[in-house]
Formats: C-alpha cells, structure tokens, sequence
C-alpha cells in the first residue's frame, strides 16, 4: 500500500518538475524576446562572488507564511552568492517576534511590510499611515533611525488586502470593478471570510465598515479560496500576490477608496549590517528584487502553495531565472 | 459584546491606551485586569469582560466535545474491556487518532459540516476519544479476574457485574484518560477561532490586534482553566471512587512496616 503510494507521489513529483521546467523554458524566451534589452549580455546580471565576503556573517530572518518563506531565501541565497557567510532563521513567527529578533541582534535582516512595520511596531493608526508608496517609506525610515535599524529599498510589488471572489459570484452581481460598486450591488447580506485577526482591525474588516459602509457577516477561518470553493463565504480577505490569484478562476476588487495603506517589502537591516555589507552588498539587495513585480511574486507563492515546491527552490529557480545566479 | 465592541470603536475609543512601561508579565497581568485599545487601533481588548466572552465560549466548544466524546468511547470501552475482546480495536484507534493532527482535521472536515462550532466540536470530540477510549477498556481489563469470577459467583448479572463491580474498581484509570482529555481539549481549543468559533485563542493567534500582552494574557488564563478542571476532576474521580478502595490505597501507606535491624550483641 505505502508503496504504492509512494510510486504514486514519485510520479506526480516527476511530473511537476517536467512541468516546471517546461515553464520555467517559456519564462527565458518571454525575457530573452521582450523585457530584457541586453539580450545577449545575461551574465552582466550575475552576482560576483566576492572572496572577501566571507568573513562578514549575515543571519536572514523572516516571518512564517510562504512569501516570507521564498523572499528570506531569495535574499539568503543572493548573499551567499556574493560570497557573504549566511545563516538563515526563516520561521520566527509574528513580526513582534521577527522584530524583536532583529533588535536584539539574533538576526541581521527580515523582509517586513512597510505599512504592517508602520502599525505593528510604531503604533502608527492605520488611517494615519501616508498612502503614497514613498512617503510611507520615508516616515517608516525615521522611525527605524531610534532602533539602529535601516530600511532598505523597496520591492516594486506589494502585498496588500484584496477583496476577492470567485468569478461566478463576480458575475451573479454583474462584475463590479470597485469595492464602492461591489458594496451597492452585493448589500450586506453576503458572507466575507477572514483570517480571525481581520475582525478587530481598522486595515480590515472595520476598515470595510467605516470606509464603505459594508458590514457582511464575518466568517474567521483561514480557509481564503478554498472558503470561497466550499461556499462557506461569498467573499474572502485575498492578498495581491497570493498564489492562486494566479489562476483564472477568482476575480479582485480595486479598493478605489485607499483603505489599504502601502505594503511595500523592504528589507529591515540592522545598521552595523548595512555596513558590513557595504555598497556591493546593498546592491545586490536592491538588483534581486528588481523583477519582483506582483505577477512574479504570485507566481513564486504559487510555485510554493499550488505546486507544493520547496521556498528554497523556488528562491533558487528564480534567481537562476532572472539570470543572477548560474 | 462583538456588536458592543463594535459600535463602540465607531464614536471614539472608550478605553485606555496600551501602556508602554510595563514589563511582558506585568503587561499580560494588566491585559487580564483591564480594557485596553488594540495594538492596531479602534477597537477595545482584553479585560474581564471580552476574556469572560471568550472563555464561556471556550469553554462551551470544550465541554460539548468532551461530552459527547465520553458519550461515545465510554461505553465502548466498557463493553470491549467487559468481554476482554477488541484490544487491536481499542489500541489502534488510539494510536491513529493521536496520530492525525487537530489543526488538519479543522481544514479537513469543512468540506462535510462546513465552518463553524460543529466543525471545532467534532475536532476536539476526536482529538478526546483516543484516551478515554482506551483507558476505560485498559481499566476494565486490569480489574482482577477473580473478583470478577467470585461477583459472577453470588448470581450477579453481566450488567450487574459492569456496574457495581468492574467500573467502580476502573474509576481511577478510567478518569485518568478523561483528565488527560479535558486537558488536551481545552488546551486545543485555542485552534477555534480558525473555525469560526471565538475562543481563548484569538487574543494568541492575533498579534496585531492584541500584542505581546494578549498572547501571553490569554495563555495564562487557558493555562489557568486547564489547571481547574484537571483540579475539578481529580475531586470527582475520589468522590466517584469506592470508599473501600480510597480506604485500602491510604491503608496500604500507613501500614507499611519497617523490618527491624537488631543491632548485633556479643555472641554468647
């Protein structure tokens, strides 16, 4: 039986890296013909190894979700392709706990949210945090000037809430573009499913309450999509760059009236850190996550979510993808 | 409260600020005693009151499962340790259902009963089974033979026998599993929030809303529950438990006996 199984789960692994690497040959004509300009000059991306790295020791923090997961190891992965002696600490948690860690020196750097470091750690009211991407950036940077911590540039790609459902339901209410649209059509006899923690937040579901006047019923579960399949919700809190937006089947609502502050990746660094790595160090941080728009990082969460891929892996096909590692 | 709660963060915030000195414990203390604003803002947490809530409801979702899982394995238990068959049965169930953790069975049983307080029930009353289940029929079984034999003996019914012979004589292993459930079900219990069912858990599973102190607040509060209804059982296993039983376990310490050592004299 167990044999059986595992004949089984062998081949459905086999399969998915055909399958990948399938893709993965489509995703290097698409760059070679369109995007990339310097065609031929792919290895003026690569990370140089630097010898003199090595004494420099980097502990890569991150939180405990799949995008933090792929995101750590991208950085890790691009440091140790420099040449910088890594170690990796990816599963700390909440950001309190990440935060903390970082403070006291356990880790170097952790990818954080502007808006959520913004809330989460300077106690900055939601309403309050500037919805232009750089002015949050540039206020979340004073604030880390207390804690001897830097934040470093941002991704081009963030990570925030979305109103989401499925394509059907989309249609029953004749496929609103706007939360402001989809309010009017949909009332508030619908079901929106939340993780537990939306229910008392003002960048949530009481966000949606005072900013467009919705007040479904609120299911707490962690179910997202699949709440949405079951027909446990009409409606589910997404996030931009989750992995199954990448497929046909769900349909997003613009949140035209800004509930949503910025969340923007940056990597928080610990200032000695920043100079330990010194100009080279800090560029590779800002050329790796370059590509990361949101497509590719709902790509790369669906590599990890749908297609059951290792974050390590994924970090590693990526950065060989977009030509910074060989 | 979640409606008061509610339409209390529209007009202002009737609550104090978080405070900022004090240490982790006395922070979580304080979060117990006293209602506070969230970390992320507008609404109002902690307290006697919202943890009051959240316990009842905790507690609801906990008992129910326990009950109903005693329902369930005790009998089976009694019958499968009465007629000495089923060992494999009872084992296995056992070993397979503490095998299978609470959190996937959640996500497994939404596609049957859907989101909600059956689905955290059922997923507790489980995670409960295993050890009463097995207990009961590992009490029963260990009850000697032939005070068995003897009941059977004076004309005593197999029922008979069950009730006033065998179980009484189980009671002590067969409350074992029970506690050691109840513990593990409370403790689990945190994991309702995931299904829709507040609980104790919210304030440890939301660190934007409730902090450090929230966490740390609510643990010691489940922690505190766990400890009283481990306590309120053992005082209902020895109340349960026959008086000749109590009485010979006590006896059997006061009567031991010390083999005297003569101190050696002179060889006559």
């Amino acid at each position: 039986m167990s044999k059986l199984i595992r004949a089984v789960m062998a081949l459905a692994a086999l399969l998915a890296v055909v399958l990948v690497v399938a893709a993965c040959g489509d995703d290097d004509d698409d760059n070679g013909g369109g995007a990339q300009t310097n065609g031929g000059a792919e290895s003026a991306d690569l990370i140089e190894r630097d010898p003199a790295n090595s004494d420099t020791r980097i502990t890569v923090g991150s939180k405990n979700f799949d995008e933090q997961y792929i995101l750590g190891e991208i950085y890790a992965q691009a440091f140790e392709a420099a040449g910088f002696t890594v170690r990796k600490q990816l599963d700390l948690g909440s950001e309190q706990v990440a935060f903390r860690a970082l403070r006291n020196g356990d880790i170097d750097a952790y990818p954080e949210y502007t808006g959520t470091a913004l809330t989460s750690f300077y106690r900055v009211a939601v309403d309050e945090v500037p919805r232009d991407r750089d002015e949050s950036f540039e206020q979340l940077q004073q604030e880390l000037e207390g804690d001897d911590i830097t934040a470093m540039p941002q991704t081009p790609f963030q990570n925030t809430y979305l109103v989401t459902s499925t394509r059907e339901t989309a249609e029953q209410f004749g496929s609103p573009e706007t939360v402001t649209e989809l309010v009017e059509e949909a009332g508030n006899d619908v079901r929106l499913s939340g993780f537990p923690e939306c229910r008392q937040r003002t960048d949530c579901y009481l966000g949606l309450r005072d900013t467009y006047d919705w007040t479904p019923e609120f299911v707490s579960s962690e179910g997202q999509y699949e709440d949405l399949d079951n027909d446990q919700a009409d409606f589910t809190m997404g996030f931009s760059t989750d992995g199954p937006l990448s497929l046909d089947r769900y349909y997003t609502y613009e949140d035209d009236q800004e509930l949503f502050p910025p969340y923007y990746v940056t990597l928080l660094t610990r200032n000695d850190t920043v100079e330990a790595l010194g100009d080279a160090g800090q560029d590779v941080i800002e050329r790796v996550q370059e590509p990361l728009t949101e497509e590719v990082m709902r790509e790369l969460n669906s590599r990890v979510s749908i297609d059951k891929q290792t974050p390590r892996r994924v970090a590693a096909d990526y950065l060989r993808e977009a030509g910074f590692t060989q | 409260m979640s409606e008061a709660l509610l339409a209390q963060a529209g007009g202002g915030i009737g609550c104090k600020p978080a405070p900022t000195d004090l240490g982790t414990f006395p922070d979580a203390f304080d979060f117990i005693a006293e209602e506070r604003e969230s970390i992320s803002g507008g609404v109002c947490i902690g307290g006697p009151g919202e943890l009051f809530d959240l316990a009842s409801s905790h507690m609801t979702v906990s008992l129910v499962a326990l009950a109903v899982a005693i329902l369930i394995a005790a009998p089976v238990g009694l019958w499968l340790g009465h007629v000495g068959r089923g060992e494999f049965l009872a084992v296995s169930v056992s070993n397979v259902g503490r095998a299978v953790p609470a959190l996937a069975l959640l996500a497994f049983f939404v596609a049957f009963v859907g989101i909600g307080f059956t689905n955290v029930a059922l997923v507790l009353m489980l995670l409960a089974v295993p050890p009463i289940l097995t207990n009961t029929y590992v009490g029963m079984r260990q009850v000697d033979r032939e005070t068995v034999d003897a009941a059977r003996g004076v004309g005593l019914s197999e029922l008979q026998i069950v009730r006033r012979v065998e179980l009484p004589l189980a009671i002590p292993i067969i409350f074992a599993g029970i506690r050691l459930s109840a513990v593990a079900v409370v403790a689990t219990a945190t994991i309702a929030p995931l299904g829709n069912v507040r609980s104790l858990g919210n304030p440890i599973i939301e660190p934007q809303t409730y902090g450090l102190a929230g966490q740390l607040g609510a643990a010691i509060v489940v922690a505190l529950i766990t400890l009283a209804v481990d306590g309120s059982l053992a005082a209902l296993q020895r109340a349960l438990t026959p008086r000749g039983l109590r009485r010979s376990l006590r006896q059997l310490r006061l009567q031991r006996t010390y083999f005297p050592i003569r101190r050696r004299t002179e060889v006559p």
